[in-house]
């Protein structure tokens, strides 16, 4: 970082100025050329269908699904892994898609909410719980409230009430259908 | 058909992932935005060096001040009236200073990293506990002194004055903002997280000077709102300027950081209150003043004196509203505004009262139960308050609560209650609905879905008016091409837009009555529009108010006085050795208007609650003394409730009511009231279970343990 402290320049304390603010810190002299990225090749699987994609080795999951395969269910909340709204399943695990990123999904098998219904197109019973139940209100968070709650049941958490609030913690719901939510878990625990 | 409970009409689309929200839409040639902040609170900008971003592979254009094009003055309802990127002044951190475009959003992203910002920085001015200043007054919570209030202090049997303080809190919506702008010509199109699409038109006219009819905004869903999404905030503003300048379609998605600095937020707010009565518990007088921050240079008055105009009877009143400026950015409303911050200081303080009276609190509550308003002495437009007191009370077991257990294990229990209130705010809105011979019918109006259930309750209300099954209405919302339905916030849509909707069925029976010569009390307009030959019949509505005004707040103007009421009773755990506060259970009672649909509704209640524990007992943004910015700003440093914190039993109830004063719907609105009251009853629980008085949210174990082991 000696780069970015040789470009801090410091005014004389004149007047009311009391210093100077860089942004960012880590800012480094520019290269000359364009910079790059290197790319990589993945061959995945998302929603049963094989995928392959040439990326830049930083490509999110989150946003390769959102911006480059327009499966825009899943969403970004935070994009450091503090929400739950990018939910996905990643060989039926529940994991934070802004948190992998695709280069790590080689010979995964991924699910997004768009792939959760059966085969047939009928809603999951999870689905079908949370609109029953009114386990949402904007619907934002939804998505990953769905997977995460199908991923629940599967790791057989959704035992009680306090079982399903703990394990469904990791998906934030600003609009609170928390009490809903559970209600529509341990329903659909009930008919799996 | 209203009234009855049903599942939400968009709940599919929302299950599957297929609602498409702002930042979901994915337009051929977009340019990805990223904008650069400021990094200081106070200051000017000496340079920006774009030299290392314009470098990185896939970045188009950054543009700072110098070259963004000057923008024309704008007004309400633009959120801020100086907006960025027109000069080098830096009035809070993280205003934006540049716009990075790339033809990926990881370029546009790393784009914005490399950009280096000098700027000279002054220090800032943050809260600092000042008298305030009178702030430019907008028709709502004014001062008011009314009585002799220091003698009635003065000679009252019992007295309470304390000072009640919360701290600023961010709405945190699920959906961070995102705007996608895309130029036709002068034309502009907006893909928009929003509350009020309508809001947009004149605002982008006066910016950019094109014709305010050639603007469209397209937003069916919005990732929750809370009032952050109400007013235009800047970015929506530079995603267009910049989507102009760079002659291709722009997607600005703010990062949960972002949206700390870049929309508003619900300010510090200091009360002083003071409470006089008498032996009984009659009030004789009550001073409240008020004290919230606000940005430099624009003014937000945290108007929480609202509630002392309105809850109780009193016979002296003294209010006073004053702000204190600081170098951040400019606050908002914000679930609950207003009586959301009022209730927390008054009816903390009517339980200080009740313990001095030794009265049950819910009893001094119904001592100072006020007949009329009790500044203008109108009659109420509806009031079932004593009736939602009483139904509260009996579902919560609060007059037997002397029965119940106080300890469970380690937790120590404790009961609170408080009074909900909320000001009616209305707002005129239009809608259409379209008559089909095959005895189907589509409600047009542009509204959004921001998850209080307008897109289910619209079609309810609809085929309600028509007589038929809500399975044949259908409902196009969320764009400004449709009938200007009026805003989702302030609590107002349900009556705005639900009785535009309820008159422009009936209007449209009206027309088919008159053309087919039938009488419309036995008119089936299915068999007859196909007996006359009409194909499609359209029918308008309107929701309009007193002086075609564009906003009315507590029936003013009216012979009326409106507001909403409810009571909240909460039964805490408190930890004596950790000082952990959990909810235990909650009702909430309520005297709101007509109730479309208890399902939706009791959904929207229940997150207010929820809203408001987090409040009570977690949230808070702190503004770092010395370098003015947001001491955190991410979901893993700012804790808000998840589902461990919330216990299935939270029971919600309404008063049969029926509010034709308010709208002809009969209704009135709920998505602001249920996050009242529920702080102070917080508050009053932990008092009762420890024997603490907590007058600072949020009441954190710390502040728990401090008091616990003194
Ligand atoms: S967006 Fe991934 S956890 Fe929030
Ligand atoms: S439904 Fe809005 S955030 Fe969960």
């Amino acid at each position: 970082m000696t780069d970015s402290l040789s470009r801090r320049e410091f005014l004389g304390a004149s007047g009311a100025a009391v210093g100077v603010a860089l942004t960012p810190a880590g800012a480094t002299a520019a290269p000359k050329g364009r910079t790059a990225e290197r790319m990589v090749d993945v061959t995945c699987n998302v929603n049963g269908r094989p995928v392959s994609a040439h990326v830049e080795a930083r490509t999110t999951l989150l946003d390769h699904l959102r911006e480059r395969m327009d499966l825009t269910g899943t969403k970004k909340g935070c994009n450091e892994g503090a929400c739950g709204a990018c939910t996905v399943l990643v060989d039926g695990k529940r994991m934070n898609a802004c948190l992998i990123l695709l280069a790590q999904c080689e010979g995964r098998a991924i699910t997004t909410v768009e792939g959760i219904a059966q085969p047939d197109g009928s809603l999951h019973p999870v689905q079908q719980a949370f609109i029953d139940h009114d386990a949402f209100q904007c619907g934002f968070c939804t998505p990953g409230q769905v997977v995460s709650a199908a991923a629940c049941i599967a790791e057989g958490h959704a035992t009680s009430e306090a079982s399903v609030r703990e394990w469904m913690s990791g998906n934030l719901c600003r609009c609170s259908a928390y009490p809903q939510i559970t209600a529509a878990v341990l329903a659909a625990a009930r008919r799996a | 058909m209203i009234g009855r409970s049903i599942t939400r009409l968009e709940g599919h689309a929302k299950v599957t992932g297929k609602a498409r929200y702002a930042a979901d839409n994915n337009l051929a040639r977009v340019l990805h935005a990223v904008l650069v902040g400021a990094p200081i609170a106070n200051g000017r900008v000496l340079s920006i060096d774009t030299e290392a971003a314009q470098r990185v592979r896939g970045v188009v254009r950054v543009l700072t001040h110098s070259d963004m094009p000057r923008f024309g003055a704008v007004s309400f309802p633009s959120a801020i009236l100086k907006l960025p990127m027109q000069d080098d002044v830096i009035r809070h951190e993280g205003t934006p200073v540049a716009i990075v475009l790339a033809e990926s959003l990881e370029s546009a992203e790393e784009g914005a990293g490399a950009v280096v910002v000098r700027a000279r920085s002054e220090s800032p001015l943050v809260p600092r506990d000042s008298a305030g200043e009178t702030p430019v007054r907008m028709g709502f919570g004014e001062d008011l002194n009314r009585g002799d209030v220091p003698g009635a202090l003065q000679r009252a049997a019992h007295r309470v004055e304390q000072r009640f303080i919360q701290p600023a809190r961010h709405h945190n919506p699920m959906e961070p903002s995102a705007t996608v702008a895309e130029w036709f010509g002068d034309t502009l199109f907006l893909y928009d997280s929003v509350q009020a699409g309508f809001n947009l038109p004149p605002v982008m006219a006066a910016v950019f000077g094109i014709d305010a009819k050639n603007v469209r905004v397209i937003a069916p869903h919005t990732g929750g709102g809370f009032g952050c999404k109400g007013w235009v905030w800047p970015h929506e503003i530079l995603a267009a300027a910049a989507a102009r300048v760079a002659g291709r379609p722009v997607k600005l998605v703010l990062t949960r950081a972002q949206m700390y600095a870049n929309v508003g937020y619900q300010p510090l707010v200091r009360q002083d209150i003071a409470l006089g009565c008498d032996a009984e518990g009659k009030l004789a007088a009550l001073r409240h003043d008020v004290v919230n921050t606000t940005s430099i240079v624009e003014t937000w008055t945290e108007a929480a004196t609202e509630i002392s105009r309105g809850l109780y009877a009193v016979p002296a009143l003294q209010l006073t509203q004053r702000v204190e400026r600081v170098h951040a950015n400019l606050p908002t409303a914000m679930r609950a505004p207003a009586e959301g911050p009022g209730s927390w200081a008054l009816e903390s303080a009517m339980d200080e009262l009740a313990l001095l009276l030794r009265m049950d609190p819910l009893d001094l509550r119904l001592a100072n139960y006020a007949q009329t308003d009790p500044v203008h002495g109108k009659p109420w437009s509806s009031n079932k308050l004593r009736e939602a007191y009483a139904e509260g009370a009996r579902l919560f077991g609060w007059r037997e609560r002397g029965q119940l257990p106080r300890h469970d294990g380690p937790w120590r229990i404790g009961f609170g209650m408080a009074a909900c209130t909320m000001t009616t705010f209305r707002h005129p809105a239009a809608a259409r609905v379209r008559l089909q011979d095959d005895g189907g019918a589509v409600v047009e109006a542009g509204t959004h879905d921001i998850g209080t259930g307008t897109t289910t309750i619209l079609p309810q209300i609809c085929a309600d008016t028509l007589g038929i099954d809500v399975a044949r209405v259908s409902i196009q919302h969320g764009d400004t091409t449709l009938p200007d339905a009026g805003p989702v916030y302030g609590s107002s849509a349900t009556m705005g837009v639900g009785s535009a909707v309820m008159l422009a069925a009936r209007d449209a029976l009206a027309k088919v009555a008159r053309l087919a010569r039938e009488p419309v009390e036995t008119l089936d307009f299915a068999a007859a529009m196909r007996r006359i030959g009409v194909a499609e019949i359209v029918g308008d509505g309107r929701f309009a108010l007193p002086g075609n005004a564009s906003f009315n707040a507590d029936g003013a103007g009216t012979p009326d006085a409106m507001r909403t009421w409810g009571a909240v009773f909460l039964e805490v755990g408190v930890d004596p050795d950790l000082g952990l506060v959990r909810l235990r259970r909650a009702v909430g009672s309520y005297s709101a208007g007509r109730i479309v649909n208890p399902l939706t509704a009791r959904s929207q209640i229940t997150g207010g609650i929820i809203w408001e524990w987090g409040k009570a007992t977690m949230e808070q943004s702190l503004q770092e003394p010395r370098h003015g910015r947001w001491l955190a700003k991410n979901l893993s440093n700012v804790a808000i409730p998840v589902n461990a914190d919330i216990p299935a039993a939270i029971t919600v109830h309404f008063v049969e009511e029926h509010d034709e004063h308010a709208s002809p719907l009969g209704a009135k609105g709920i998505g602001e009231l249920g996050a009242t009251g529920v702080a102070a009853a917080v508050a009053n629980a932990v008092f009762d279970a420890v024997g603490i008085r907590v007058r600072e949210l949020p009441i954190l174990p710390s502040k728990l343990i401090r008091d616990l082991s003194s």
